[in-house]
């Protein structure tokens, strides 16, 4: 099993006929997802990669059930582009788009919310569940991401879309591989969380154990600990956590948007202490989660 | 990007905020002519991006013009945390019976907007939170409706103040919630909120903080407080390593190559992409490595794009050899970054054998990349070597120089 | 400072076909070539080793009309 897609999860891009998203669907193409459209206002009637473009979403859930989205468009239009897809009623969506206002992203998300729409990102590389499908750019092209997301045991969750492929790497080379790994986006506010997600790993059969990547700033590291000693999840979990150096340097901003320590609470110190009481394993360097879940696994 | 005080205070003004009378000037003669003009009693108030003024000696009290300008002159020339100010706020002196505390923030947990009131302002508020929660109120409210000034009175009414109190503070809080979300704010703070022994209340001190990326939006009002485009507003001024790195990275659209922090050490970083850059610069110092700068590269940047940082860096006199090093990448391709660095570093002048301590890119195209390291005798590994490891080589060839 | 690890050469054929030119100078991403003042298809140097392997030049010629060279998998000597 996986959680959130598998083989059978159809979907378009919206925004396709970009620079980036043409690429991607090309890849997510190779790798066997099922694109089966996507939407750029005014190009009706072309084609990417032999899959058809529309100027609305509706054009496609009028005549059939879309599993799911990727928004792929300017930070200009992302809110609209969201808003779209969940008022046609599309249930799954992953935002790419980087730089959106904070303020757009708490409005879509909250509309996510209310409409129960399962909404990933954004500023996020997708979603990959090895051998069955992947929504989004997260591996990239075919044989490098068949190499470092092999099918496998292990759930992924990342706040960094290119640490998601380092990860995968590591567990793949180590033989436990991927059951799904979601790349959940490097905002201040994203649509799911560590402890979110949390629930669907637990309810997955597939997958033994969990790998984490986090980052000082925000709280979700804290949910995910308060998460695992409240809810009775018996996967163990390593974490990773970069940006230690942050620490000293309070008030600058390195890597995402949502990465910049302004209290104590935002610190890598204090965030690892957290974890660490919850039973969750905090790894030094990326070769160490392997070992550390190996450890761990029943 | 943070305000300074004496803009905050004329953004709030626009909201409807009460506030002292103040004037910001940036000499101790002009502070003297604004002494003459407010009060006798005036509190003096040094212009910096940074918290803990009171504490570092930015902010004095003085009661006639001529001690105005004794004083000026001291805070002008004292830095605090590094920085100088850019002025001073002559501001009158209000007798205080009362602080309070509010702040709108985005809650990531929660996925909202909050309210953060208190009747005990004027101290860290952590510290209230942990010392006295029954004094702090946590108000969330939806950013896709309208503000309804009921959730103000809520966040107000919460730790327990009534009365004409709560009109007027609610008043405020509502008109700080407008501003918050009309203006793309992640953070509006006023601390302390003080009341007067006449009952009215104003605003004393203020931290406001608008979103980067939303300041296009908002060209109209940054440009009548006076806030210059290229005031990027980190907490410390740019070195001109970090102004050069950013012009690399703004003079070519494609991709990213800079988004540089200098720092003391002699080893170079060209490493990426946001996550991999966190991990890698991490790895350098825990391997007992001096890192010369933080840097990110990725989305794919040009071969010239990536050429021109690699150049910039390794022509600081303080970098000794440089690392190229990023997660396995996806969009990113090896080669092209191969590429850059090694044209970057023969265009300074150096040989890449020699400059380039290790070269760890790993992923899209990395046969293509391979071949051409290996064509110069760059010292590359792929992704069987982890970061941590590179990192490590890398900082084992720095020793003995 | 002239390319290091691309070469590009064009067969003389292709100069007589204005079409293919205008095609080449158009759909190359990287802006390698463009038409000289003498109305030949000549290459930009500067963005010579910005090419990106893509071979939609070649795609788009014929009979090795065109031909990318890397220069670091040639002869080391």
């Amino acid at each position: 099993m996986s959680i959130l897609i598998d083989e059978n999860t159809n979907f378009i891009i919206q925004g396709i006929t970009g620079r980036e998203a043409v690429t991607m669907a090309k890849e997510l193409l190779d790798y066997g997802s099922k694109l089966v459209g996507g939407v750029t206002p005014g190009r009706k009637g072309r084609e990417v990669h032999g899959v058809p473009v529309e100027d609305t979403v509706r054009a496609f859930t009028n005549s059939q059930s879309i599993g799911a989205s990727i928004i792929s468009v300017p930070p200009a239009f992302a809110a609209d582009a969201v808003n779209e897809a969940i008022e046609a009623g599309i249930k799954l969506l992953v935002v790419v788009t980087e730089r959106i206002p904070r303020k757009q992203v708490a409005q879509f998300v909250e509309y996510a919310q209310q409409e129960e729409v399962r909404l990933i990102g954004p500023n996020c590389l997708g979603i990959i569940s090895p051998g069955k499908s992947k929504l989004g750019g997260v591996g990239g092209a075919l044989e490098s991401c068949e190499q470092a997301f092999q099918p496998g045991s292990i759930g992924v969750m990342s706040r960094s879309g290119g640490m998601t492929t380092e990860i995968a790497n590591s567990l793949s080379e180590s033989g436990l591989g991927i059951s799904t790994a979601i790349s959940i986006g490097g905002d201040a506010i994203i649509g799911s969380t560590y402890a979110e997600l949390m629930p669907l790993f637990d309810a997955d059969p597939e997958t033994k154990g969990i790998a984490i990547y986090s980052e000082p700033g925000g709280r979700a590291e804290y949910e995910l600990a308060e998460y695992m000693e409240s809810s009775g999840s018996k996967l163990p979990v390593v974490a990773f956590m970069a940006g230690r150096f942050m620490d000293e340097m309070p008030g600058m901003r390195f890597g995402h948007a949502g990465t910049i320590v302004e209290g104590k609470a935002d610190t890598t110190s204090e965030k690892i202490a957290k974890l660490s009481d919850s039973g969750i394993a905090v790894a030094e360097k990326i070769e160490d989660i392997p070992v550390l879940l190996k450890q761990r696994i029943r | 990007m943070r305000f300074y005080e004496y803009e905050a205070k004329e953004v709030l003004k626009k909201y409807s905020i009460p506030l002292p009378k103040s004037l910001f000037v940036k000499d101790s003669d002009s502070a003297f002519n604004a002494a003459q003009n407010l009060s006798t009693d005036v509190v003096i108030k040094s212009q910096v991006l940074s918290g803990g003024r009171m504490k570092a000696g930015g902010i004095d009290f003085a009661n006639s013009p001529e001690e105005v300008k004794e004083k000026s002159r001291i805070i002008l020339e004292l830095e605090i945390n590094g920085l100088l100010p850019v002025g001073i706020l002559i501001e009158e002196k209000k007798k205080i019976t009362q602080e309070y505390f509010a702040a709108v923030t985005y809650d990531g947990r929660a996925k909202k907007p909050v309210i953060i009131f208190s009747d005990m302002g004027g101290i860290d508020i952590e510290e209230v939170a942990n010392s006295h929660p029954e004094h702090l109120s946590r108000t969330h409210f939806s950013a896709a409706r309208p503000f309804s000034p009921f959730t103000a009175k809520n966040a107000v009414a919460a730790v327990g103040v009534t009365g004409r109190e709560l009109n007027q503070l609610s008043a405020i809080v509502t008109n700080l919630c407008n501003l918050f979300l009309e203006r793309d704010l992640t953070l509006a703070e006023i601390n302390p909120i003080g009341k007067l022994e006449d009952g009215s209340i104003i605003a004393l001190d203020c931290h406001l903080d608008m979103e980067s990326e939303a300041r296009n939006t908002h060209s109209a009002l940054l440009a009548e407080i006076g806030v210059p485009e290229e005031d990027n507003r980190q907490s410390r001024p740019p070195t001109q390593f970090e102004i050069d790195a950013a012009n690399v990275d703004a003079a070519d659209t494609r991709g990213v190559a800079g988004n540089l922090t200098e720092f003391d050490g002699n080893l170079g970083l060209i490493i990426g992409a946001g996550g991999g850059s966190l991990t890698l610069f991490d790895a350098v110092r825990a391997a007992g490595g001096k890192p010369a700068n933080y840097c990110e590269i990725g989305g794919n940047p040009s071969v010239a794009k990536a050429a021109n940082l690699t150049k910039l860096i390794c022509s600081q006199p303080k970098v000794d050899k440089v690392a190229v090093m990023m997660n396995v990448v996806s969009n990113t391709r090896v080669d092209i970054v191969a590429r850059g660095v090694i044209k970057g570093c023969i265009e300074a002048g150096f040989d890449p054998a020699e400059k380039i301590a290790i070269f760890r890119i790993p992923g899209s195209w990395e046969e293509e990349g391979f071949a051409l390291l290996e064509r110069y005798g760059v010292d590359y590994v792929d992704r069987s070597v982890s970061m941590h490891e590179a990192a490590q080589r890398a900082v084992e060839k720095m020793k003995g120089i | 400072m002239p390319a290091m690890f691309i070469s590009i050469a064009i067969e003389d054929s292709v100069h007589k076909d204005q079409e293919l030119c205008n095609r080449l100078v158009s759909m190359c991403p990287v802006d390698i070539f463009e038409i000289s003042e003498k109305s030949q298809l000549i290459t930009v140097e500067e963005n010579l080793d910005e090419c990106t392997l893509c071979n939609l030049c070649i795609e788009a010629s014929s009979d090795e009309q065109i031909k990318i060279e890397k220069l670091y998998r040639s002869d080391s000597n």
